[in-house]
Parts: structure tokens; C-alpha cells; sequence
């Protein structure tokens, strides 16, 4: 897309403008998110700019948001709530969701295609109508308003996830080096996790991931199969911002931003490793 | 190649052990893939599958009326509405003898709430009258008719009996006829109230709302898509990170981004009074209604949009629209004519994908999106946490549900649901 010398003045226009159009768009995808966090330090309790922050002045920023996020038990209740259930949600979907994806990449699966429209549905299915459904079956096992209600409802909508993932890395996985390592004598668990897991690793730990923000961004299930006792980050934000919006909630979402920035470069790094160990591997 | 080890010599000899072994071989494979699939399968069956077969159920269940009245239910059976009076005494004396029971039990509010959905104030008729049959004795107080019509005239209703016997039976589609503003009638299936009617707006409504959002993601996406797969590799991923970035934020910071935004004392009013556009005491209302919904779901199923649609631009050879040129075509000719035919698939695949995503949105709509711009997904809502009548709300997901599924197979015989990538 290069502009050509013989270019006549309308098409130069055009080119211009449509980098322009394409600027505005990337500006409308990005700017809202970037606006938080400015915000986020505002000295006083509005949600806009004052006239000190855009003079750039020192006494219109403050941490003071900060430190009530620090300070607030409800939000450091719903801090605790979200790191006990995520991980564990993500540990139960990327054993279970592992241990799916080598069965399901065998040569001979029967009912492949139902078992993994089975698997994958979590994703398909609109959440409301999840929650709803695990609102009503789980009050009948006594286990809606229950940690492990909540746990096992985050680590069931993170497997597709980590079967999809796993599932493509793979696809590019040589079985040779397995036939190799059980010609050479290591038994199935051996070969396993010396020579299928670490050339695997990176699929598993993007899945990985995807499962743990998925939990950790979840509200509308746990709304519905949670109580009190498990109100997690998003579900303290979703109050906040339906009930009284305070500017706590500006902080929270700056930190959250910041997380999403970490995992993001983490999978990137993983997904090229991952490509460069496929690009190394014959066939 | 093991087998033909362990029982190379006799396999060797004839041809049908072979066959035999090679059999058992593949079926010991089979085997172990399903074992490595089982414990993640009967996970997904228990805590998924059967949750969302429970709901499906719930949407036809009506099991409270004959359970809670048996009596009664029986006795009705050969009364017949059209006559236009009341049941006769046998009724009145079974639902005493029913409501006693009930009401030892503290069973006869929840008929009364069940039957309140199809009648209002048949819940505190229930209510009232449980607190005086139970004072009444079953041998000595007949005749029943006027002790009921003492405690209430509505007892006297033919209207409320024929409720009464409609929704007799164990299994019921009063709830689906509910959620399409029909219900049952003694004459059958018929309209409701006009002022009750609210969910083929609601249906039809969400699906305008899904359509508006998808167009927008088509027309935002689009410019997008065909400069990342256009410029040079380099530039693309460093553009392609603005595009992932809200990809993985949390919804909730997206959210509440634009409630920031959108307020009426939010950052684009403040511009827009800054520059002198608008004036201060008549600040655009951007939020709670329909347009802060598209705005915001359009900014959040964007990356839904532009994925799909640069998977399918990134293998579209150069060379095509290159021949076109110089075969004479102007640019737009060539584009139009020869480059867009090619990128229909992912307009096609992010269009189905941006909608089904839309059309189950709850989150966005329920912050941002006041009185008139909500989904059926906040109805679902408001019915299974705040007016109780999960059978409804049960309803309304089924028939949200099927038509999701009917997207989803649409979807894989266009994309493959494999083929789903994850940035």
C-alpha cells in the first residue's frame, strides 16, 4: 500500500483520507480505555477532566482512589474472592481441558465432532442463559451460593479455551518424538511430561490464560450461581457502576488495564515461541 | 509396529489373526483417546450440559398446580367453562380439603405466585384464604361454596377457575406462548392484554439493536481489516496490538469507560461544550438510551469483527487486484469488482459472530443501557433474580438459545467452529 508517483491528485486525497478514517477508528478503539487511566488519578470525585489536571498542575492528581481501593474491605474482599476462585478455576480447566485436547488429536476418536461440539459449548452458549441454567440446577445440588458453585461454573466456561488452543499447538505437535521417546523405552507418563508437555507448553500456558481471564473478567455467571460471600472484582465493579459510580472504580479498571497488558504481551511471546518450535520440528 | 512384535510369527502365518490384531489395536486406541476425553466430558456433561437441560425443562414444567391441588384438579375436570357459572360444591369442598394440606405445608403461596403470573391477585386470594381454611373442619363446615365466597368474592370467578383448570396439567406451553405475548385461554391460545404485551418488542428490539451493532462493526471493521492486511508486516503488528489491547480488557473497564465518556457531565459533552457545539445546560443525553448501547457493544465486539475479517484479507494475493489495474480497471473497479467478492467469507463469518455475540449480551445493555435500550437477556434476568417466575424466564432463554444454536450451525458450515481463532 504504497502511494505510486503517477498518483493522480484525487487518489492522493483518498489515500490520505482513508489513513485518516483508519486513524479515527484505531482512535475510537483505543482511546476510551486510555482515557480511564488519566482519569483514575483525578484529585477530586468527578468523572472528567478537571481545569488543574489539564494544566498539567500537581494538586488536580492524587492517589486517592487508589488508596480506597486499598483500604475499602468490600474491595479488598471482592480482590481476595477473585485471586482464591481464578486460579483454582484455571487449574481444573487446563488439567481436564489438556487431557482432552491430546485424546481428541489422536488419529481415531470416535464421535469426534459431537464430543467436540460438546466441549466447546460453553463459549457458544450466551452467558445469561448459562447463568440461568446453573442458577437453577446448581440451588437443586446445594451448591449455588457456594465457592465451589463458583469454581466449577469459571473453570467449565474456560475449557474451550484451553481445548482450542491446545488443540492447535497440536496440530503441528510431530508424534515421531513420542514413538521415538516409547521405542527408546520411557513409559506413556514419562514421555508425557519430558517430551509431549515441554514442546506443548506454550499452547497450554496461552490456554492457561485465556481460562484465567476469563474468570477473572466473569460477572454475569457468578452474579447469578454466587451470593455475597463470593463477590468477585467484576461483580463489586458491576454494582459500583450500576448503583453510586464512585471514581474507586476508574482505579480498579486502571489496574485491571495494566494486567491486561501483561497477559497480552505473555501470550504474543508465547504464540511466536511457540510458532518458531513449530517451524523447527520436520513435517 | 508393537503388535507386529509381540505376535509377528503366527500373524505372519495366516491372514486373520492379522486382521483380529490389528483390530484390537485400533480399538485399544480408540479406547485410550476416550479415556484421556472422559473425565473432561462427564465435567462438561455435569456442570454445563445438565444445568442448560434443566432450564429446558423448567420452560414446560408446571407441576405445582396438580401437586399442590390434586383434589381439586380432579374434581374440575368435568366442569366446563363455557356454561359460564361456577364449579359446583364437590370443587369447593376438594380445594379445602387440598388447601388444608397445602397450608400444613406452606404450599399454597407458591400456587398462588405460579397462578398470579396468569391472573393478578389470585397470589393474595391464595393467601387470604389460607389463613381461614385453615381454621375450618373438613366433616362438620360443608357446604364449602359460601364459606369461599364469604372470604372472597373472586371465588365466584369463572375466570379464575378456568385458569385454575388450564394450568391443571403437568406440563404446560403457557410459559412460550408468555414469552411470544400469547397465552392460554379457556378458547384456546389468544393474545394478551395489549399493555402486558412486551416481548415481541423485546425480541424484535434486540434484533434491530444486533443488526445496528453488526452493520457498525461491518463498516468500522472493515477500513481496519484492509490496512493491517495491506501494510507491511511490521507496521501491521505493531497496529495490530490497538486492536488486541481492548480484545483483552476486562468488559467491565470497557464498560464503565464509556459510562464515563457518554455521562452527561462526561468527557465528550465537556468537549463538545468546550468547542462550543453544544451548550452547557443542554448537554446531549448519550447514555441510557439506545445510542449509548450501539456505541458502547459496537466499541466491544469491534476486535470480533476485524479478526475474522483479516484472516480471510491476509489470504487474498496482491497479484489479483495488481492484474485489474493493469488489465485498465480504476481503482475503485478493481477493489469493488475484484478485491471485496474475495473478502465476503469474513465479512460473512465476523457478521454471524459479531451478532450471535450481541444478541446474548447482558452486561453493556444492563449499565449502559437505560429503559429503551435493553436485550431479552435482561428480561431473562430480571425473571429468574427478581419476579421469580423462572418458568418464563426459562422460556424466553430456550427460544434465545435455539436461535443462537441455529447461528452457530450456520456459522460452521461457512467458518468451521476449528477454524475459531484467538488473535
Amino acid at each position: 500500500m504504497e502511494l505510486p508517483p503517477y498518483a493522480t491528485t484525487g487518489q492522493r486525497i483518498w489515500f490520505y483520507a482513508f489513513r485518516v478514517i483508519c486513524g479515527l477508528i484505531l482512535f475510537f478503539l483505543i482511546a476510551p480505555i486510555m482515557v480511564v487511566i488519566p482519569l483514575s488519578f483525578n484529585a477530586e470525585n468527578f468523572f472528567t477532566f478537571t481545569p488543574e489536571m489539564l494544566a498539567l498542575k500537581a494538586e488536580g492528581y492524587s492517589l486517592k482512589h487508589y488508596r480506597d481501593f486499598l483500604s475499602n474491605p468490600d474491595w479488598q474482599q471482592a480482590l481476595r474472592n477473585s485471586v482464591q476462585i481464578a486460579p483454582v478455576a484455571t487449574i481444573l480447566s487446563v488439567t481436564l481441558g489438556t487431557l482432552a485436547a491430546i485424546g481428541l488429536s489422536q488419529p481415531h476418536v470416535p464421535f469426534r465432532r459431537a464430543i467436540m461440539a460438546i466441549l466447546i459449548s460453553p463459549m457458544i452458549v450466551p452467558l445469561i442463559i448459562s447463568a440461568a441454567g446453573m442458577y437453577f440446577f446448581y440451588s437443586r445440588l446445594g451448591l449455588q451460593g457456594t465457592y465451589l458453585g463458583v469454581v466449577l461454573a469459571h473453570a467449565v466456561l474456560g475449557i474451550p479455551f484451553v481445548i482450542i488452543t491446545v488443540t492447535a499447538t497440536l496440530v503441528g505437535f510431530d508424534k515421531s518424538l513420542t514413538r521415538a521417546a516409547a521405542n527408546m523405552g520411557a513409559d506413556p507418563v514419562t514421555t508425557f511430561f519430558r517430551v509431549q508437555m515441554p514442546l506443548i507448553l506454550p499452547g497450554v500456558i496461552s490456554g492457561g490464560l485465556f481460562a484465567f481471564i476469563t474468570s477473572f473478567d466473569e460477572v454475569v455467571v457468578v452474579l447469578f450461581v454466587g451470593s455475597a460471600g463470593q463477590k468477585t472484582l467484576p461483580w463489586q465493579m458491576f454494582t459500583g457502576l450500576r448503583e453510586q459510580i464512585s471514581p474507586t472504580i476508574l482505579a480498579v479498571a486502571t489496574i485491571l488495564v495494566v494486567i491486561s497488558i501483561a497477559l497480552l504481551t505473555t501470550v504474543e511471546v508465547l504464540r511466536r515461541r511457540s510458532e518458531k518450535l513449530r517451524g523447527m520440528s520436520p513435517g | 509396529m508393537s503388535d507386529a512384535t509381540d505376535t509377528g510369527p503366527v500373524l505372519a502365518a495366516d491372514g486373520t489373526p492379522l486382521k483380529r490384531s490389528l483390530a484390537r489395536a485400533l480399538r485399544a486406541q480408540k479406547m485410550r483417546a476416550l479415556a484421556l476425553i472422559a473425565p473432561l466430558l462427564i465435567f462438561v456433561l455435569l456442570t454445563f450440559i445438565a444445568p442448560i437441560a434443566d432450564m429446558l425443562f423448567r420452560s414446560v414444567e408446571n407441576q405445582i398446580v396438580s401437586e399442590t391441588l390434586p383434589k381439586t384438579v380432579v374434581a374440575l375436570k368435568d366442569w366446563d367453562a363455557k356454561t359460564g357459572e361456577a364449579p359446583p360444591e364437590a370443587v369447593y369442598a376438594a380445594l379445602a380439603a387440598d388447601l388444608q394440606v397445602a397450608v400444613a405445608a406452606k404450599e399454597h403461596t407458591k400456587v398462588g405466585i405460579r397462578l398470579n403470573y396468569q391472573k393478578t391477585g389470585v397470589s393474595s386470594l391464595f393467601r387470604k384464604s389460607g389463613r381461614q381454611v385453615k381454621k375450618w373442619d373438613l366433616a362438620a363446615d360443608a357446604p364449602f361454596k359460601e364459606k369461599f365466597l364469604d372470604v372472597d368474592e373472586d371465588w365466584a370467578d369463572v375466570e379464575l377457575w378456568q385458569i385454575i383448570q388450564t394450568y391443571s396439567s403437568k406440563y404446560t406451553s403457557g410459559y412460550f406462548l408468555n414469552s411470544v405475548d400469547m397465552e392460554l385461554g379457556p378458547d384456546g391460545i389468544r393474545p394478551v392484554d395489549e399493555n402486558l404485551a412486551i416481548y415481541n418488542l423485546l425480541f424484535k428490539r434486540t434484533i434491530f439493536m444486533s443488526l445496528a451493532i453488526m452493520g457498525s462493526c461491518v463498516l468500522l471493521g472493515y477500513p481496519i481489516a484492509f490496512l493491517l492486511a495491506n501494510l507491511p508486516l511490521r507496521t501491521s503488528n505493531l497496529l495490530m496490538i490497538l486492536v488486541l489491547l481492548p480484545f483483552w480488557t476486562s468488559l467491565l473497564v470497557r464498560t464503565s469507560a464509556w459510562k464515563v465518556l457518554l455521562q452527561q457531565q462526561g468527557v465528550i459533552n465537556d468537549i463538545l461544550v468546550w468547542i462550543g457545539l453544544v451548550a452547557d445546560n443542554d448537554r446531549l443525553v448519550m447514555i441510557n438510551n439506545q445510542f449509548g448501547t450501539i456505541v458502547a457493544m459496537t466499541h466491544i465486539l469491534l476486535p470480533f469483527m476485524i479478526l475474522p475479517l483479516y484472516s480471510v484479507m491476509k489470504t487474498i494475493p496482491p497479484t489479483y487486484v495488481r492484474a485489474a489495474k493493469s488489465l485498465g480497471a480504476t481503482n475503485w473497479t478493481a477493489f469493488w469488482r475484484v478485491y471485496f467478492p474475495q473478502s465476503v467469507p469474513g465479512i460473512g463469518a465476523g457478521c454471524i459472530l459479531v451478532f450471535i455475540l450481541a444478541i446474548g449480551y447482558y452486561i453493556t445493555p444492563e449499565l449502559v443501557g437505560g429503559t429503551d435500550g435493553t436485550f431479552i437477556s435482561n428480561r431473562i434476568a430480571y425473571h429468574i433474580s427478581r419476579s421469580g417466575n423462572w418458568g418464563l424466564g426459562a422460556a424466553l432463554g430456550t427460544i434465545l438459545l435455539a436461535a443462537v444454536l441455529i447461528l452457530y450451525w450456520v456459522y460452521d458450515k461457512i467458518v468451521g467452529i476449528d477454524n475459531v481463532s484467538l488473535g
